[in-house]
């Protein structure tokens, strides 16, 4: 028995071999070889979309640390209690199924002249186009008194997973009557409306459990993302609860001190129990440790979202610096089919289509109450360009609210499926 | 409930007139009032085809999935092949909560709350199905194609190839295996009712604002490509 095995797998690996040797003779370096970093709504969709339509043609691999991904949207509505936490994680095996070499490791390096990226765990993978898809960073010294280090004691929880369930501990963790605090980032950031969507389903939260409590917003912005919607849905199902300082009352003059708990908003200190400091965002660190930010951001040409910096990287979703789409999930997994028909053009000479993009945020104000904002765009040679757009209505009826919400349900499991496959 | 209801019914097939049994289901002339709302998808009448839906014609008795031709959802097959058949009792189920009843159907309907309404729309149903009524000789009652749209535009084959990029627009929110929950299925559909469906969003005669931009800046070409892709999708 134990020659017979022994002599199985030598032979199997002859076999293999010879099998792998002509590949690697065919040409240069064999198939083409695309790198993806990030594997959320930009990169996922990228790599599955390169890998499903060359059926073979291009070797497709992932760079995610994460094993299982909590997607960002959504995650407010795991703090007001619509969604279990596990309601938004996904595994990547469907990826790995559909032909993605999948890598659970840290993009650390890229070197553009010998196109290779650097990995965290000692490895290198050498690429033909490099997708960078990596999400966002917080700006160092955004908020004077917070830093990475503070996280523990006022989450950011704008990246989804256990940030978001620490906020919502410290939310059931509350004491009667007590004080919810947010500082609001600064334009541009992810998710236009996820602050403000945030508030409602902590205030949805609070008004069941501690109806007594209270929520501050101080935000550097004098008006924000569907503003009317969301402050005539604060006004209906929430009154008197929430507390929104705008620019032209200080609220960008913020500062916190995580130790004592306190927010102090334009001079005026104040104890709260819970502080979710959103601070400003720039692109992932890969993006710049790849060289193509230019301040904050990573610029791109619209018509395919490769980088201006390098036309071997395109940079997709919220690191990118494209013109009027706002960052998000949706706009991202947009981004990424174009970034994907052009790069296969690139690699096998398939047909490229024009650019299309689009965009839908939801929001979820209050139960059954949801509210949409969308837009269509095209590539012009200076940006990505608004073409058309529509916003809900303040009024609307409830059936329509409720058809809204419904809607957003239908996309969610629309846009993972459409990622993950 | 519904089984006593099944047995009434058999019962008034044996001994009298169809007065007794549209008594029993249902008042037929309300009830093609209520059929209003599902004519978008379903022909039932004289020259009924199958369109987004099934025709209804010979509905009662039939089996669930049961028109060979039409494109079923995977649920309504299992069902049918498990024996579903439908009558009275069962057409009341299913348009109370379509959902609930086959969870896989491609029909976009959210259901009849009202069991009047219910029972009205099957008695006017049952006008159209053999035995013990008569066929009468109607109009089609509905076509789904009720459109002011030029014939050039329907006669243009779509490109299935160039749909399937265009598609990816679509499947950000409509699941390609056609599945349903809040936003409806988009797949297997007639080219014809997919293209009018389209021009109706983009010529605002129907009224939903996504649909309304998504569709607006498409052409001729792409909106006749998309049909031909969706409507060859296997699942």
């Amino acid at each position: 028995m134990k020659m017979d095995r022994r002599a199985f797998l030598g032979k199997t690996a002859l076999v293999t071999a010879s099998l792998a040797a002509p590949a690697v003779l065919a040409d240069g370096h064999g198939k083409p070889r695309v790198v993806v970093i990030g594997g959320g709504a930009g990169g996922a969709t990228a790599a599955r979309y390169i890998a499903k339509d060359s059926k073979g043609a291009i070797d497709v691999t992932l760079v995610e640390p994460t094993r299982r991904y909590y997607t960002c949207f959504f995650s407010n509505l795991y703090l007001g209690g619509f969604k279990d936490m596990e309601d938004l994680g996904h595994s990547y095996g469907g990826l790995a199924a559909g032909g993605v070499n999948v890598v659970h490791d840290w993009a650390i390096g890229v070197d553009r002249d010998a196109r290779t990226v650097a990995l965290a765990g000692g490895g290198s993978l050498p690429y033909d186009k490099l997708i960078l898809s990596p999400g966002i960073d917080f700006v160092d010294g955004a908020v004077p008194g917070w830093d990475i280090s503070a996280q523990n004691a006022m989450p950011h929880a704008y990246k989804a997973g256990s940030q978001t369930e620490l906020l919502k501990a410290q939310l059931m963790a509350m004491p009667e009557g007590g004080t919810f605090a947010m500082v609001a980032p600064p334009n541009p950031y992810r998710c236009p409306p996820g602050p403000y969507e945030r508030v409602s389903m902590v205030a949805h939260f609070l008004k069941a459990n501690n109806p007594t409590a209270k929520i501050i917003v101080a935000d550097p912005k004098p008006k924000f993302s569907k503003m009317a919607l969301f402050q005539e849905g604060w006004a209906n199902h929430y009154e008197g609860m929430i507390d929104w300082i705008g620019e032209d009352f200080g609220g960008g003059n913020v500062s916190v001190d995580p130790a004592a708990m306190t927010l102090t908003i334009d001079g005026e200190e104040t104890k709260v129990d819970v502080c979710n400091v959103i601070p400003a965002m720039k692109a992932g660190r890969i993006a710049e440790l790849a060289g193509v930010t230019d301040g904050n951001w990573a610029p791109v040409n619209a018509a395919d979202m490769s980088s201006k910096a390098d036309p071997d990287i395109h940079v997709l979703g919220d690191a990118s610096q494209q013109g009027d789409m706002p960052k998000s999930g949706f706009s991202a997994n947009s981004q990424a089919k174009v970034c994907a028909n052009a790069v296969r053009g690139a690699l096998t000479g398939s047909k490229v289509f024009p650019a299309k993009f689009s965009n839908t945020c939801w929001s979820l104000i209050d139960t059954n109450d949801g509210v949409k904002v969308g837009a269509t765009y095209e590539a012009t040679p200076e940006k990505i360009a608004k073409v058309d757009g529509f916003i809900s209505q303040t009024g609307e009826s409830a059936d329509v609210r409720k058809a809204t919400y419904e809607e957003s349900e239908g996309w969610y499991t629309g846009i993972t499926s459409d990622m993950f496959g | 409930m519904q089984r006593v209801l099944r047995v009434v019914l058999l019962a008034c097939a044996t001994v009298v007139s169809t007065a007794v049994a549209a008594d029993v289901l249902g008042d037929a002339e309300a009830g093609k009032v209520v059929f209003d709302q599902c004519k978008g998808c379903h022909q039932v009448g004289d020259g009924a085809k199958n369109r987004i839906g099934p025709h209804l014609n010979e509905l009662f008795g039939r089996p669930a999935a049961g028109i060979e031709g039409f494109k079923y959802s995977k649920s309504f097959r299992r069902a049918g092949a498990s024996g579903l058949e439908w009558h009275a009792d069962t057409l009341d189920a299913f348009l109370e909560n379509p959902r609930s009843y086959a969870s896989g159907t491609r029909m976009s309907f959210r259901g009849i709350k009202d069991a009047k309404d219910r029972q009205d729309v099957i008695a006017y149903l049952r006008l159209f199905s053999d035995d013990p009524a008569n066929i009468p000789e109607a109009d089609p009652t509905a076509t789904a194609t009720d459109h002011d749209l030029d014939p050039a535009i329907l006669a243009i084959q779509g490109d299935p190839e160039y749909g399937e990029y265009l598609s990816s627009e679509c499947t950000t929110c409509h699941q390609k295996d056609g599945g349903d929950d809040g936003i409806p299925s988009i797949v297997l559909w007639p080219e014809e009712d997919f293209v009018i469906a389209m021009h109706a969003y983009k010529n605002k005669q129907r009224q939903h604002p996504v649909m309304q931009m998504m569709a607006g800046r498409l052409n001729d070409e792409e909106i006749a490509a998309l049909a031909a892709y969706f409507n060859r999708l296997e699942n």
